[in-house]
């Protein structure tokens, strides 16, 4: 059975993937039509948009309230938030440590020099 | 009992100032990983004991020849209304200050706890969305992004290690492997925990020099004890080749800090040059492990190992020991 964040997921791919705004029954249509991913199956309009409601709550979407019924977009693109993320980690100071111990911290540009020696002479 | 709490305060100044600097110095470390990681971990709890031990058993003292019969009469003031009129102002001001010191030190372990766990939370989430389990590898994730990165997401059961395809693309199959036994051994081994609790160290207390040079000491410590992990399973040029590779490739190259959405914004420091070579705080850390690879000295003796877990296991029993002895010698 699909769980909430696999829902999640597949509304964020669909809303990822067209620039336009959706609206909640227009993403069940989707999802019904995908692919047989493990979500792909019919979906109460009132799933798609406790889904949309929790992705709202997230920052993840937005909600055009002019028209009605809403129709949501994602707020940025997949890509943003990848890089966003990426930078949690790869900017975070050593001493932060939700994110635990990457496996190279930082280096200095003398230090990468020296190891793209090491890389050349072995 | 006077003479306990001194020597207590001694132990605490001993513990937060020159023991951590010397063990910060030394150079054994590398060589038993293991062995100074328990030395510290007995350093702090030493050190927080006897800071509060010192100021509690000497401002208890008026009440009584030993910390029981103190205790005893100290209850007896808060709770039964008796006079107080033995303690003076400078012994309700240590014993208040040991108080506060304690209860500090524990909100602090519990603030930090929940702060580490929201903010996993929240990564695991966008992590959800973002990343893909990786092929053939259990509990791993794949992220999209250009930057070699690997690291691990500690959670129970649903511990994962994540890397990015820029990462694949630049290893082979056995690097790769040497970085994922590294992260999984960080997972295995709990190093979270250890992380937890010595950033919760330093946070309630940064203005002592052990604090921070504990934390330095530790996050580079379980570097080396998970390096130590995957040389088990890999061979030692493939893992330094993996750290040089990742290393230097992790160093932006013009087009990465174009393409990167967020450098535009002049706001946040968020540009791929200033995540990866910003802050040196990592550098003597990665230089450090390398050398250890690169040239191996060999493992300490047993008997000094022996040595540095009795030292460690010695200034855990002393604390304690003082605070009960003046009631057994008296």
């Amino acid at each position: 059975m699909a769980t909430l964040g696999d829902l999640e997921r597949t509304v964020m791919d669909l809303l990822w993937a067209t620039p336009e705004a959706a609206t909640a029954n227009e993403l069940r249509d989707a999802i019904a039509e995908a692919p047989s991913g493990e979500v792909g199956r019919e979906l109460a309009v009132t799933t798609v948009l406790t889904v949309l409601s929790r992705l709202e709550k997230k920052g993840l979407v937005e909600r055009e309230r002019d028209s009605r019924p809403h129709r949501y977009r994602s707020v940025t693109s997949r890509e943003d938030h990848t890089a966003e993320l990426m930078h949690e980690v790869l900017v975070t100071a050593p001493d932060r440590e939700a994110v635990l111990a990457r496996f190279i911290g930082s280096v200095s540009e003398a230090e990468a020099q020296t190891l793209r020696k090491l890389l050349g002479g072995s | 009992m006077f003479w306990a709490s001194y020597l207590l305060a001694a132990l605490a100044i001993i513990l937060a100032w020159p023991a951590p600097i010397a063990l910060s110095r030394a150079s054994w470390p590398a060589r038993a990983p293991f062995t100074a990681m328990v030395l510290w971990q007995s350093i702090a709890l030493a050190g927080g004991l006897s800071m509060i031990g010192a100021m509690l058993v000497w401002g208890l003292e008026p009440l009584g020849d030993n910390l029981v019969s103190a205790s005893v009469g100290f209850l007896d003031i808060l709770i039964d209304d008796e006079s107080a009129e033995t303690l003076g102002v400078v012994h309700v001001f240590a014993i208040s200050a040991a108080t506060l010191l304690f209860a500090h030190l524990i909100s602090t372990l519990v603030l930090t706890f929940i702060r580490i766990r929201r903010q996993r939370r929240r990564h695991r989430d966008m992590l959800n969305l973002l990343s893909s389990p990786a092929a053939d590898q259990p509990a791993t994730l794949v992220i999209n992004h250009p930057a070699p990165v690997a690291y691990c997401l500690p959670g129970g059961a649903r511990s994962v290690t994540v890397m990015s395809d820029g990462l694949m693309d630049l290893l082979t199959r056995a690097e790769l492997d040497a970085v994922l036994t590294h992260e999984s051994a960080h997972l295995h081994q709990r190093h979270h925990l250890l992380l937890w609790a010595f950033a919760a160290w330093r946070s309630a207390l940064p203005w002592l020099p052990t604090s921070r040079l504990a934390q330095r000491a530790v996050s580079e410590l379980i570097e080396m004890l998970a390096d130590d992990e995957a040389l088990r399973h890999v061979d030692e040029p493939t893992l330094v080749r993996a750290i040089a590779i990742v290393g230097s490739g992790a160093l932006p190259r013009a087009e990465d800090v174009l393409d990167d959405p967020l450098a535009d914004d002049p706001g946040r420091d968020t540009s791929a040059g200033a995540a990866v070579t910003g802050g040196t705080a990592g550098t003597r850390s990665t230089a450090h492990r390398l050398s250890r690879l690169l040239t191996p000295l060999p493992p300490l003796s047993r008997f000094q190992q022996g040595l540095a877990l009795s030292t460690a296991g010695l200034l855990l029993v002393v604390p304690p020991a003082l605070l009960v002895a003046p009631e057994l010698l008296g």
